[in-house]
């Protein structure tokens, strides 16, 4: 089956780490993955500020990058659930593109949901051992419904041992262009998600998106905690520590 | 009620650091989750009911003015008075006509948000007539001259230490720690504003079109008092809280007070429907019902709509991640949280509530929790796009949408300006790996927290790199 990456712009910036492991999990699975080079951003950025053009416009960009694929997978919740449940609603005055967002949403899954439910990828080759805690990130929870699929996940690693952490569907407090436009209440947002992570005494906190990842690394190691890893599921399941730039 | 939610920054980050309402606050937001997740889960079709909800809602909404003529008319023959007011002025000048035409000294109140909109207390206050509020949460900040903070625990900012000092003052008592005590003071203190005042005001919940109804939701005998004790009552709402029948106020009332205290049903729901008949033993000799609409036409008419569906349970508030921080008062206005956000532009005008729709992470905690599901985030972000059509957005944000949006839309310059990045932070981030301080629009990101540095290439680059390896 074809499978069309969408790496989302975050994990191509800041972290290749997470775009390779994705790219590592869907070959593995056995799926012929494409990455439609011009790829940039999915628009939300532009959408949730108000320029709805220029959501537009990046939107039917993604539209037609991913027009030759049965399935688009892509290693973000916040990203996936801006094709799945909001390109819709932004093509509502662009009915030919509002029917190549309803092909494309229909295909298009974030990556635990896409290894747990459409491939069904039950054992992952990694090195990786330790407590986890995992975060549920707000896109990928209330938009797309993850929740039970990276626990099953992470449950197949033998080594590896899941602690939830008291509010783990609460947010972290990022909220994109949130986090700097009210820093002060985000902050105190993220302080609190640091306060439940810790309490856990885990190795790392695991979660499936880069902008609650960013929010809550940078504000764990500003308190002064450099011991608690902050992975993205891909990395945990295939044993990258997201230093890599190979 | 004057609108301070130009003010909402500063006062948000004052908020933040006072010590007494974050305890306050704290508390209130375990007691208000715990509670609702326990009972929403012991009825095992809440998302049906919620969904039934949402449609009557949609229903009433979409004819509203047939449910409200057949409101009034059944509500006139069961006699009930019943008056209309286009603005705040209006329904405040009602109130006090009617007060002057009974000869009316003193007034209870029991609570009442559209009250609050139309800074009622003040101003019959200022024709003479004493109004005491008699709901606990509304009489603490009466006494202690504050506006609620919550639309259903008004004084939920208050810590009991607060409550206990405010009574010892004002009562001229001695101190009392315990809250039980606290509360029989305040009874007591109360009681005979019942037995001697000449008029209630009460909000309405609902108005009942089938039957010509008004109805409160209360936890406090207060209500019924209200309603009850004096010689006139008054019943104030708006024009959105017209359901048809009484089977819809049973749907709603499965939703409300799970939704709202996370109870299965209020201690009280008392419907009024005309004055006292002749055969009833008490009651008011004169029912009044002021239906208000101030701003609710128009946003019937506007994409925010769905907003009116809000049967006022306060939910979206307890679990949005913002107000259990900041709480209600930052957001200056009477609704604070999510719905606040949407309502406070939209009856005050977006220019007067520039940060509201944008101080929200659209988390959408509260769109799933809301009992008739209106969705909160997408609500904003209509509100957002309102601001940039309308140029409201800041400079600087303009600007950075601007350049941001030319790059993402040209993957050429993209993919160069994202290897300069990677490179670029990489290097500044050094060994630790971690940037401690920018400038610019990032300096309020390293404000609060390090920003983890890129790893020196990008996705884009390492993939198209290796493939060039393959196949050479």
């Amino acid at each position: 089956m074809r499978v069309g990456l969408f790496v989302t712009c975050l994990a191509d910036v800041m972290r290749p780490s997470i775009g390779l492991s994705t790219l590592d999990l869907l070959e593995r699975a056995g799926c012929e993955v494409i990455f439609p080079e011009n790829q940039t951003c999915c628009g939300q950025p532009a959408y949730n500020a108000g320029d709805r053009a220029t959501a537009q416009k990046l939107a039917r960009k993604v539209v037609s990058e991913f027009a030759d694929v049965d399935y688009v997978v892509i290693p973000s919740g916040s990203c996936g659930g801006m094709i799945k449940a909001h390109f819709e609603d932004l093509f509502s005055d662009l009915p030919e593109y509002k029917n190549k967002a309803q092909w494309l949403s229909a295909r298009t899954y974030e990556l635990t949901d896409f290894l747990v439910n459409v491939v069904n990828a039950d054992s992952f080759n990694t090195s990786f051992q330790g407590t986890v805690t995992y975060h549920d990130s707000c896109a990928g929870l209330r938009e797309l419904g993850i929740k039970d699929q990276p626990r099953k996940l992470l449950r197949t690693l033998p080594h590896v041992e899941l602690k939830e952490m008291s509010g783990a569907e609460q947010c972290c407090g990022f909220g994109g262009t949130f986090s700097v436009k009210y820093g002060d209440i985000s902050s105190r947002i993220v302080d609190l998600k640091c306060d439940d992570l810790e309490s856990t005494e885990a190795d790392a906190v695991v979660l499936g998106d880069l902008g609650c990842m960013l929010n809550i690394e940078g504000k764990l190691r500003r308190r002064g905690n450099h011991k608690t890893k902050v992975l993205h599921i891909a990395e945990v399941l295939t044993g990258r520590n997201g230093e890599e730039a190979e | 009620m004057e609108i301070t939610s130009q003010d909402f920054k500063a006062v948000s980050s004052a908020k933040l650091k006072d010590e007494k309402l974050q305890k306050a606050l704290f508390q209130a937001k375990d007691g208000f989750v715990v509670s609702r997740a326990k009972v929403v889960k012991e009825l095992d079709n809440f998302e049906a009911i919620r969904q039934a909800a949402s449609d009557v809602r949609d229903h009433c909404l979409a004819h509203l003015d047939e449910y409200l003529e057949a409101w009034e008319s059944r509500a006139q023959a069961a006699g009930t008075i019943v008056h209309w007011a286009e603005s705040y002025e209006e329904l405040n000048a009602i109130v006090v006509k009617i007060a002057q035409d009974n000869r009316v000294k003193k007034i209870i109140k029991s609570k009442s948000m559209v009250g609050e909109e139309t800074g009622l207390n003040e101003y019959v206050e200022g024709h003479g007539i004493e109004v005491k509020e008699t709901d606990l949460g509304e009489y603490i900040i009466q006494q202690a001259g504050e506006h609620p903070s919550h639309i259903i625990a008004p004084a939920t900012h208050k810590s009991k230490e607060d409550v206990s000092e405010l009574f010892a003052k004002k009562h001229d008592r001695p101190r009392l720690e315990d809250a039980e005590k606290l509360t029989h003071e305040a009874r007591e203190i109360l009681r005979p504003h019942f037995l001697d005042a000449d008029m209630g005001i009460t909000g309405a919940n609902f108005m009942i079109a089938e039957t010509g109804s008004t109805v409160i939701v209360t936890n406090e005998g207060n209500g019924r008092m209200t309603t009850t004790m004096p010689r006139v009552h008054v019943a104030i709402s708006s024009i959105e809280k017209c359901i048809p029948t009484l089977d819809d106020f049973a749907l709603m009332m499965r939703l409300l007070p799970r939704s709202a205290t996370g109870q299965v049903i209020s201690n009280y729901v008392s419907m009024t429907t005309g004055p006292k008949r002749n055969e009833d033993l008490d009651g008011p000799g004169e029912f009044h019902v002021i239906i208000l609409d101030v701003g609710r036409t128009r946003v019937l008419g506007s994409e925010l709509r769905e907003a009116l569906r809000c049967i006022r349970c306060g939910a979206c508030m307890n679990h949005c991640p913002v107000y259990q921080n900041v709480g209600g008062h930052a957001y200056g206005w009477v609704y604070p949280g999510p719905i606040g956000s949407v309502l406070t532009p939209a009856y005050n005008g977006l220019e007067n509530a520039i940060d509201l729709p944008n101080a929200a992470t659209l988390c959408n905690q509260c769109g799933v929790v809301c009992p008739v599901k209106i969705p909160l985030p997408d609500l904003m972000r209509k509100l957002r796009e309102k601001q940039y059509e309308k140029n409201l957005k800041s400079k600087t944000e303009k600007w950075s949408l601007k350049v941001w949006a030319y790059v993402a839309t040209r993957p050429k310059i993209y993919s160069m300006v994202t290897r300069v990045m990677a490179r670029a932070g990489k290097i500044v981030g050094g060994n630790s790996g971690r940037i401690r301080k920018m400038i610019f629009a990032g300096q309020d990101w390293t404000k609060h927290r390090d920003l983890p540095t890129p790893r020196g290439r990008t996705f884009r680059d390492i993939y198209l790199n290796s493939k060039k390896i393959n196949k050479g």
